[in-house]
């Protein structure tokens, strides 16, 4: 489905992803490609087996973590605020809050700013740089939560609610399923900034980002492998996992684990419950609706596209507000750890 | 309203037993009165409040929120309460701490709403709303339409109070049902801060006497002169107590179910606490327990209901006659009590479970393995000389089921349990044949040991031939037998059938699949 703006017609959708046509770049395609941006290393938007990539240097130190040598032949590194001219587009990486080294990408083209948010929100995260705003002409937004119904409450609260049901429940300990990716070292920052300093544990596959998180400045507090320690040394204490491993053998070793997730689709319970979580902790790395709608409003666009999520309402909000606005659908990404 | 807000949220998320209990005990502790009051009273569905219909709701959401994203949104969500709750605009971002202290206390709430009419209520709600969080609002929601469904019975309830308190729960349970929202004496005895609550107790709930099964034990290691025998009916265990025109009928777990019950309720004009089975009846025979089930868990219930499936029960113990406590007194003292006060009485929509004759165990286990009639479980016997015992004290009373109904089985489907057993495959969907394919006829999740649990979990992981969430299919080739204790016809099932307290008997690793029953050899099963 290829839709051209008025205002920018050198922007294109194809089946790989969005392609800035006068640099020959793709934003987050979802298949291998000569030249890529790359928002931010979740699986989803940081693919393996491009040409080139350009990111931050922290989301190329995350695709070289994740995977290795089909992190791209050739990797471009911007920091925050830095131009890069490719072909005669400007591109300019801006801190997205999202996780760390997550950017928001503000492409210059003929007297034309379009910025593409990538996965963002607004509220503080002590593991990545705060989302700045951008003003642009087009702003091409996410929608992950694009209902008024996703508000995330701040996270500090939901992490007492986590502290206080494990004070009550001190011969069991905390499962909480977590998106290897930020979520995992954001709720583990939390943790620590609440005083809980105590060793958390770790399902294996979370192992390899934290320690990164750590080279790379973040403090994490003592973390221990789950494998190799005894169901008792567990009791009371906090364990991180993939969601999927809640429901997975490899939960057997855990001594009676009342099950938390931390997710913005947590505020429904009927998700929830699906899921069979005891304890849902409504913490969201993407922005809910009223920052949603905020954004839009803010960066001054005259021009919304809506992408990744429920755009429907997005558009509905924005045309409400006399803004030009339409969805645009995007195939290959997955709602998953949000 | 915040804290007890987040407790029925915890409620509703909690699986366990204990842990329910855990969550129930701490609140006691650490909430004050008359706060706690009206919360177990809203807890245990012993208020009469002012409800709100759906309507009034979606009227009142749709003054403040866009038509069209509210449409989206509940979609999406699909519950109204919960969308109503999520999506209610909030002036600025309601921290718990701000909530706490703009405090709407629940006090005020049920108060205002055990002396508001419907129209005051929704006068109330929009503001109300506008003082809560999204788990605030959702618990006032589900309370005024009258839905809180927590999973907590008032047994759960009084078993809070007495491991918090350290009382014993035969005590609280004798003293519950003369106390008053929001219980601010029975608190206070329950702290030691107070004496004893003096209470009425004419029509309290008598905890119940409860038998032990004697399948693991030898019969005829009993002496048979010392005990009596009745049939196990199959309806739902009722205490009836009458104080002149006013009556209350209680459950097995001291819930008042009389609301559900009125056809019975109503006829009550005497003075006893009696013991018995509740039943319906179809004609003069009693009816399928499927016909009961569709009697049970109503707040109201229509008289085309009450006409077709009347309910009726089966005496078989009198615990108290006109003020006179028969509880100390031997069984026979009171049976003789009772069929006297029968005869007297010969109260409407009751009659009395009959004593069986027998000379020795012989005769019956005899009787007992030919009693395949509808509605009998199996036997009871009953110490003659034993008391009315509250609680399951081993000896006075035993149940004796018929031996179950077995048949082979073939495993369809597994999902995965809840809690301790998330990670297991734990219940189990078979099914039985019909001209060469399977048509399920049960579920159960349990009769297995730990280690065959394991061993069926990995059966099914090795097995699977489609997932649907946390459902998987599995190759048909695995064969149950299942134990059952009757099978009756059911229009609400795909096969006809239900069974009743089905469980995996034995895992069948040897026999062929194709040789699991046929769904006609289920059907000659069926009860007379």
């Amino acid at each position: 489905m290829a839709r051209r703006s008025r205002m920018a017609d050198w922007l294109d959708v194809r089946s790989e992803g969005l392609l800035v046509v006068p640099a020959g770049v793709y934003i987050d395609p979802v298949r291998s490609v000569d030249r890529a941006i790359v928002t931010h290393g979740h699986a989803d938007h940081a693919r393996p087996g491009h040409g080139a990539v350009l990111a931050t240097p922290e989301t190329l130190a995350i695709m070289r973590t994740r995977l290795g040598d089909q992190a791209g032949r050739h990797q471009q590194p911007a920091t925050y605020g830095e131009t890069v001219r490719l072909g005669n587009v400007a591109v300019t990486l801006f801190p997205a809050g999202h996780v760390l080294g997550s950017a928001q990408v503000l492409l210059e083209h003929a007297g034309t700013r379009v910025v593409v948010s990538g996965d963002y929100k607004r509220q503080a995260d002590p593991t990545c740089t705060s989302f700045d705003l951008v003003p642009c002409d087009l702003f091409i937004t996410e929608a992950t939560f694009g209902l008024p119904v996703f508000r995330h409450p701040p996270a500090e609260q939901e992490v007492t609610r986590l502290l206080a049901a494990r004070a009550l429940h001190r011969d069991r300990c905390v499962l909480l399923a977590v998106y290897g990716l930020g979520k995992c070292q954001r709720m583990i920052a939390l943790l620590r900034a609440a005083g809980h300093d105590a060793p958390i544990y770790l399902h294996g596959a979370l192992q390899a980002l934290c320690r990164l998180y750590t080279d790379l400045g973040i403090k994490l507090g003592p973390l221990h492998p789950v494998v190799g320690t005894t169901p008792d040394a567990m009791a009371g204490a906090i364990v991180l996992a993939p969601p999927s491993a809640t429901r997975d053998r490899w939960m057997r070793r855990l001594p009676d684990p009342m099950v938390a997730q931390a997710s913005g689709w947590m505020r429904v319970r009927q998700r929830a419950k699906q899921r069979g979580v005891e304890l849902p902790l409504v913490v969201s790395d993407h922005a809910d609706w009223d920052e949603l709608c905020r954004t839009i409003l803010e960066t001054g666009a005259e021009e919304v596209w809506v992408t990744h999520g429920r755009e429907e309402a997005l558009v509905h909000f924005a045309t409400q507000q006399g803004i030009r606005a339409q969805a645009l659908s995007m195939v290959g990404f997955e709602e998953d750890g949000a | 309203m915040n804290r007890f807000a987040r407790l029925l949220e915890a409620l509703v998320f909690t699986p366990g037993r204990n842990g329910k209990l855990r969550l129930l005990e701490h609140y006691f502790a650490v909430t004050g009165d008359p706060e706690r009051g009206y919360a177990l009273a809203a807890l245990t569905g012993t208020l009469s409040l002012a409800t709100a219909k759906p309507a009034v709701i979606r009227a009142l959401v749709a003054e403040r929120v866009d038509p069209v994203l509210f449409d989206l949104s509940y979609d999406f969500v699909g519950d109204l309460a919960e969308t109503v709750a999520l999506i209610w605009p909030e002036a600025e971002r309601k921290t718990e701490a701000v909530a706490d202290s703009t405090a709407l206390d629940l006090t005020e709430v049920i108060t205002t709403l055990q002396r508001s009419s419907r129209t005051e209520v929704a006068r109330l709600l929009g503001n109300w709303l506008d003082r809560l969080d999204a788990t605030g609002r959702h618990a006032l929601l589900k309370l005024i339409t009258g839905g809180l469904r927590v999973g907590v019975s008032a047994r759960l309830a009084k078993t809070a109070l007495a491991n918090w308190s350290g009382h014993d729960l035969t005590e609280i349970e004798e003293l519950w049902h003369a106390q008053t929202v929001p219980y601010e004496a029975l608190f206070a005895w329950l702290e030691h801060r107070g004496n004893r609550p003096a209470a009425d107790l004419a029509l309290s709930f008598r905890p119940l006497m409860l038998a032990n099964p004697l399948e693991d034990r030898d019969v005829t290691t009993l002496d048979a002169t010392q005990y009596r025998a009745e049939w196990k009916w199959d309806g739902i265990r009722i205490q009836v107590v009458g104080h002149g025109d006013t009556a209350r009928l209680y459950s097995r777990t001291g819930d008042e179910i009389g609301a559900t019950f009125p056809d019975v309720r109503d006829t009550i004009r005497f003075h006893a606490v009696l013991d018995g089975e509740l039943l319906v009846l179809d004609g003069d025979r009693v009816a399928a327990f499927a016909d009961l089930q569709q009697r049970l868990n109503r707040k109201t219930v229509s008289p085309k209901l009450m006409r077709e499936r009347p309910a009726h029960v089966r005496l078989y113990d009198i615990l108290v006659e006109d003020g006179d406590d028969l509880r100390s007194a031997p069984f026979d003292v009171r049976r003789t009590r009772l069929e006297r006060w029968f005869a007297r009485i010969q109260p409407e929509r009751m009659d009395l479970s009959p004593l069986i004759p027998f000379r020795d165990w012989a005769e019956l286990v005899a009787l007992r393995d030919s009693a395949r009639a509808r509605a009998i479980e199996g036997l009871m016997l009953k110490r003659a000389d034993g008391a009315y015992i509250a609680g399951r004290p081993v000896g006075p009373w035993w149940k004796w089921k018929r031996d179950p109904l077995t048949a082979d089985a073939v495993l369809m489907y597994a999902q995965r349990g809840h809690g301790k057993r998330s990670s297991f495959y734990s219940d189990f969907t078979f099914g039985a044949w019909r001209q060469g394919a399977l048509v399920p006829i049960g579920k159960a999740y349990f009769g297995f040991t730990d280690v065959e649990l394991h061993q069926l979990d990995r059966w099914v992981r090795e097995h699977t031939l489609r997932s649907y969430g946390p459902v998987r299919e599995v190759e048909p080739s695995l064969v149950l037998e299942v134990a059952f204790d009757s099978i009756q016809r059911s229009n609400r099932h795909k096969s006809g059938l239900a069974m009743r307290f089905p469980r995996i008997h034995r895992i069948r690793w040897d026999k062929p699949a194709q040789e699991a029953d046929r769904l006609e050899s289920l059907e000659r099963l069926i009860d007379a």
